[in-house]
């Protein structure tokens, strides 16, 4: 089994929504059909994405820190929105887990929507069709793309690499192995989704300092100063300067 | 969730539909065992069943209406393995077409004799039509109430209460226009409409309520904690990503005020369960077909509140990743 998935990686976002330019830049023009923006220079505008970032603060101040939160649809093992969309526009691809929605036999009835705890869906106001991530289903295998560019845009696009795309089934994958050794987890697990795409907490480095380890017990310039030789009743540092 | 007007006709016009066909049919079963006095076919069956078919059509098209894109609805019947709402789009037209044929046969009156039951009990074929639409009348309650019901993070629809009050509510309302039918026909069926009119919609004031303070008392699984996956007591946000509105700030909030919301709870709690209980009980004190349309129509109106509000109590977990531009 190959289930392609994203791993975001929090710790590293920077919020600077380069994913979500890239995702519209290339999806606008791809099999998904145009991403319409109603009303864009207006005072309300609004337009679809595949692919958001979120901001949230977590804490109080002055103990603040700020969580950049890259949000699209992920892809799930157990997707709750195929299941309820009465065409079967709504399908999981067998071959590599990419949940899809045939352009051509939504009919726009929201339910998919209501189905998703996470809205990753959005209604296309222009076409009037539901539209989602597609994790770059039509750039990822283009051959004519030079390999290293077969990924997903907004991984493409990402300048810290907090964004890491592969198949979650292979152990021994890129993304495997950071979901496993650096805690990566779902989001809404109470739901039993199980989300492809796995999110890598904020990892902080601390190391423990105590008292005594800033004061040097045997000061070696102690000893530089005590010329030419220390008494031999004098205390040492072991048996082997004790001459 | 955003309450959507094409959902609340659907839903309270077949509602009303089904309830009044089930109506018909149940006078004749009883006439048929000799408990109630036999209708005229077309002036009550066929005329009655129409505006059940009536009822339906409007309601479909409501329907329609929830569509981006309507003409491609004829797909929607594919995938009725998995999806209620598949089932429903099914389940809607065999019921109208149950309705439509039961009332043909009343005004045709070919209505042969199919077999007899014991040497004395005759099944026609109105008989056997009427109980098939009689199933499907169910069948439909069943699947539009599952829609909502199935999904289990809508938590305030995710219950069973939710397929009870669907049908409790289209048979009330369903009975409520019955009884206003045979008064304008002058039948003698008034008094018996009247009654389980009354039964009807005491026991969905009980169930309704009994989901009022369900949701009330609900606590909701997902969290802003489970949402991001970040432990802490205090998570505030602070950017959702756009700076004006998005599908999701449009679909998944009611965006009404709370005095509003409260306002509309109480609208539905008055016009569908006392006020129409006291119209129908002085209507069929006076025989007075007025007071009797006047019921089923506060009752109505009053489905139009509630179907409104089951809509706006529902709280979508992705609103927690929308709390704030």
């Amino acid at each position: 089994m190959t289930q392609l998935a994203l791993v975001i990686d929090l710790n590293v976002c920077v919020g600077c929504h380069a994913c979500v330019t890239s995702c519209k830049e290339w999806n606008t023009s791809g099999t998904a059909g145009p991403m319409a923006d109603m009303n864009p220079y207006g005072l309300d505008p609004t337009g679809t994405f595949f692919n958001r970032v979120q901001t949230f603060e977590v804490g109080q101040y002055p103990n603040t820190e700020t969580v950049h939160f890259p949000k699209s649809c992920l892809h799930c093992e157990d997707p709750p929105c195929v299941p309820v969309c009465p065409t079967g526009a709504s399908y999981k691809r067998e071959e590599d887990g990419i949940v899809l929605v045939d352009s051509d036999k939504c009919i726009g009835c929201k339910y998919c929507s209501w189905a998703c705890p996470y809205g990753a869906r959005e209604l296309d106001e222009d076409q009037k069709i539901m539209k989602k991530c597609t994790l770059c289903v039509d750039r990822i295998y283009d051959e004519s793309l030079p390999e290293a560019e077969r990924k997903p845009a907004c991984v493409n696009a990402c300048p810290t690499n907090a964004r890491l795309f592969g198949d979650v089934d292979d152990p021994d994958s890129e993304v495997s192995l950071a979901i496993r050794e650096n805690g990566g987890y779902p989001l809404m697990p109470e739901w039993g989704t199980r989300p492809a795409n796995h999110y890598l907490p904020r990892r902080k480095t601390r190391i423990t300092i105590h008292a005594d380890e800033l004061v040097r017990a045997d000061n070696p310039l102690k000893k530089e100063r005590e010329l030419p030789m220390p008494d031999a009743k004098d205390p040492t540092l072991d048996e082997t300067t004790s001459w | 969730m955003h309450p959507a007007f094409s959902v609340i006709f659907l839903t309270t016009l077949i509602g009303a539909g089904q309830g009044l066909f089930l109506a018909l049919y149940t006078a004749q079963v009883y006439a048929a065992f000799k408990l109630l006095p036999a209708q005229d076919p077309v002036g009550f069956y066929a005329l009655g069943s129409l505006i059940a078919l009536l009822l339906l059509i409007g309601g479909l098209a409501g329907s329609f209406l929830h569509l981006g894109r309507p003409e491609r609805a004829w797909r929607s019947a594919a995938m009725w393995r998995t999806s209620w709402l598949s089932r429903e789009v099914i389940a809607l037209p065999a019921c109208m077409g149950a309705v439509a044929a039961w009332g043909l046969v009343h005004y045709t009156a070919w209505n042969p004799t199919l077999f007899t039951v014991g040497g004395a009990f005759d099944v026609d074929l109105s008989f056997l039509v009427g109980a098939v639409g009689t199933v499907l009348c169910f069948a439909l309650f069943i699947c539009t109430g599952m829609i909502y019901a199935c999904i289990k993070f809508l938590q305030e629809w995710a219950t069973p209460l939710t397929v009870v009050n669907y049908i409790l509510f289209g048979g009330a309302s369903g009975f409520m226009l019955a009884t206003a039918f045979a008064a304008w026909q002058g039948s003698g069926l008034v008094d018996f409409y009247g009654g389980w009119a009354i039964v009807m919609t005491v026991i969905a004031f009980v169930t309704r309520s009994a989901s009022l303070v369900r949701n009330a008392r609900l606590k909701h699984k997902s969290t802003m904690q489970s949402a991001i996956g970040i432990r802490h007591a205090r998570i505030e946000q602070k950017a959702q990503g756009a700076m004006a509105g998005s599908f999701n700030t449009r679909e998944f909030f009611h965006g009404a005020s709370p005095r509003k919301y409260r306002f509309v709870k109480w609208v539905f709690l008055v016009l569908v369960f006392p006020l129409p209980l006291l119209l129908l009980s002085a209507g069929l004190a006076t025989q007075a077909f007025g007071l009797l349309l006047a019921a089923f129509l506060v009752q109505y109106l009053g489905l139009l509140a509630e179907r409104w509000f089951f809509f706006a109590q529902a709280n979508h977990p992705q609103n927690l990743y929308y709390q704030t531009v």
